[in-house]
């Protein structure tokens, strides 16, 4: 990947996301948000992880965010007006804010030397970034973590029903106006 | 390089007009097709220059739809309601068409063409990892319907926005698990690879597309198909007698006719999709690189030219057979109501698309299909 479309990427993905934070209608943030998220797919693509540029693109942008647009209309969020908030709140997100620049700093000084000799490294092979080398590692090296995961968004999506059903002491048939079938004849 | 470049472009170019082209004439198929059917008074009687008539023929109108149509859309007032979010309103027309425009892009017209010593790929984007590109690109096709019907600040545009994301959430599931047998059938996310798995025949006579091993994968990729489409029996977020129109109930002149022109790409797409998968794309039964073998032991030879421009027309008739199809069931479906519908995709579609693909997990491993 060219250093130029690198930047060119880079730069927008980081305009992208100041856009989340300083946008005050909700809807406009997850715009934002939905180009930070493609563009990171698309720096994916450009770095040779082809497959998971991909599967960024399918599941953040094409699945996740489209429910982040469902919440924010179900929960009928407005423009947010611009309040003071809290004095401890302020406090612990600037001790937040400061640790996590730090850390970034921190990455990138100890990165900054041997960059370009890391990322040849991570280069193995022909098929490097393909759906087939990421399938085995999924399946293979971590399959306990993959399957382990998908049993937890499983515990979790039931537990959404869960909280979600009205009066969970009615049965089914009483919670379920759409059983208003036309008699047949 | 700068050669590699140039067929790049010729073919992204061929590609993006063969889609609009192919898109406008459905429109009028659809206009005078219904008229046809239905015995519509107007549609089939309405006739600018009468070419129709002057050759003898049924009257085609093909002035009124394709001139005169598109001149009235793009020079009616663009109107903005008030308290709309202006500058989303404009952008979700585009938002919605340009994810199945580009979409086509890793779709193969045909094999390859050999030019002057270079071996062509007829296909924009040869991508190995075409399946993925197609998940991503349909994924995207949610946000310019939402947004389209949020920013319009009208109640029904915003319920049609609504229906319209669910709608297309829910049976993005059933098409994605159709699709993933079919990968699995394969063994490849390329569909150029796809195509050319399914040249050649069974017993002797039998074309080894994919129809034959996957019909229920079939099934499920053309009704979850004709609802990603929005079209009837799906057309809920456009229903017109429950919300005026959808999520394009305050778009008017080019917008709206962006909107219009997003529907008949994607019957287009599906289209294509459904030649790719089940019906061998390109290949046409008995043709191989060197000419026609016919069952009974018939050869009939043909230069590779000759092979490679029969492909394309094969994929250009199966589509367009598709399409037609889509546009019959418009014209002979009544419209579902939205509990219905979405009983249909998570209770139906979903569990057959789920036992389709166990069952094609436990027939590859069988055989002996993983490498």
């Amino acid at each position: 990947m060219p250093a130029w479309l690198f930047t060119f990427v880079a730069v927008l993905a980081v305009l992208g996301a100041l856009g989340v934070i300083l946008q005050r209608n909700p809807v406009h943030s997850l715009l934002a948000l939905v180009l930070v998220l493609s563009l990171i797919a698309v720096l994916f693509i450009a770095l040779g992880a082809v497959a998971l540029g991909f599967l960024q693109a399918i599941v953040y942008v094409g699945a996740i965010m489209v429910l982040f647009l469902f919440v924010i209309w179900l929960l009928n969020l407005e423009t947010e007006p611009r309040e003071g908030g809290r004095l401890l709140v302020k406090l612990a997100a600037a001790v937040l804010a400061a640790m996590l620049a730090a850390e970034l700093a921190a990455l990138a000084w100890r990165a900054a030397p041997g960059g370009a000799a890391a990322a040849g490294a991570l280069h193995q092979g022909a098929n490097y970034g393909s759906m087939a080398a990421l399938a085995k590692v999924l399946m293979g090296e971590y399959l306990l973590a993959f399957e382990v995961t998908s049993v937890l968004l499983l515990a979790a999506v039931v537990g959404a029903v869960a909280l979600a059903r009205k009066d969970p002491g009615a049965g089914p048939q009483s919670s379920t106006p759409g059983r208003l079938e036309p008699p047949l004849r | 390089m700068s050669s590699e470049l140039v067929i790049g472009a010729v073919k992204a170019i061929v590609v993006l007009l063969l889609v609009l082209n192919l898109t406008a004439l459905l429109l009028w198929f659809e206009r005078k097709g219904s008229a046809l059917m239905q015995d519509r008074v107007g549609a089939n009687r309405a006739a600018i220059l009468g070419v129709g008539r002057r050759l003898g023929l049924p009257n085609l109108g093909l002035v009124n739809t394709l001139v005169a149509d598109s001149l009235k859309l793009f020079t009616k007032e663009d109107f903005v309601p008030a308290g709309a979010d202006r500058f989303l309103h404009a952008l979700a027309p585009f938002l919605a068409l340009f994810p199945v425009l580009v979409t086509f892009a890793v779709v193969p017209l045909g094999d390859v063409i050999r030019l002057g010593g270079r071996t062509v790929e007829l296909q924009a984007a040869p991508l190995n990892a075409a399946v993925l590109y197609l998940l991503a690109t349909l994924g995207l096709g949610v946000y310019g319907v939402a947004l389209g019907g949020w920013a319009s600040n009208n109640r029904w545009a915003l319920l049609g926005g609504i229906r319209a994301s669910a709608q297309m959430l829910s049976y993005e599931i059933a098409m994605g698990l159709g699709i993933l047998s079919m990968v699995m059938t394969y063994g490849t996310l390329d569909l150029q690879a796809m195509c050319r798995a399914q040249g050649g025949v069974w017993l002797g006579w039998l074309p080894r597309w994919g129809i034959f091993i996957q019909p229920l994968a079939f099934v499920l990729l053309l009704v979850a198909g004709i609802a990603e489409s929005k079209r009837v029996p799906f057309d809920l977020p456009e229903g017109e007698s429950e919300l005026v129109a959808g999520y394009f109930t305050e778009y008017s002149g080019g917008k709206q006719a962006v909107f219009m022109f997003t529907d008949f790409a994607e019957v287009v797409l599906v289209a294509v999709l459904l030649t790719l998968f089940f019906f061998g794309g390109w290949q046409v039964p008995y043709l191989y690189s060197d000419g026609f073998h016919l069952p009974g032991g018939f050869l009939l030879a043909l230069p590779q030219a000759a092979v490679a421009l029969l492909g394309v027309v094969a994929f250009f008739v199966k589509t367009l057979v598709f399409c037609c199809f889509q546009l019959l069931v418009r014209w002979v479906m009544p419209r579902m109501r939205y509990d219905q519908l979405m009983r249909l995709g998570w209770k139906g579609l979903l569990p057959l698309g789920l036992i389709n693909v166990v069952a094609t997990a436990c027939v590859v491993v069988l055989a002996g299909g993983v490498g």
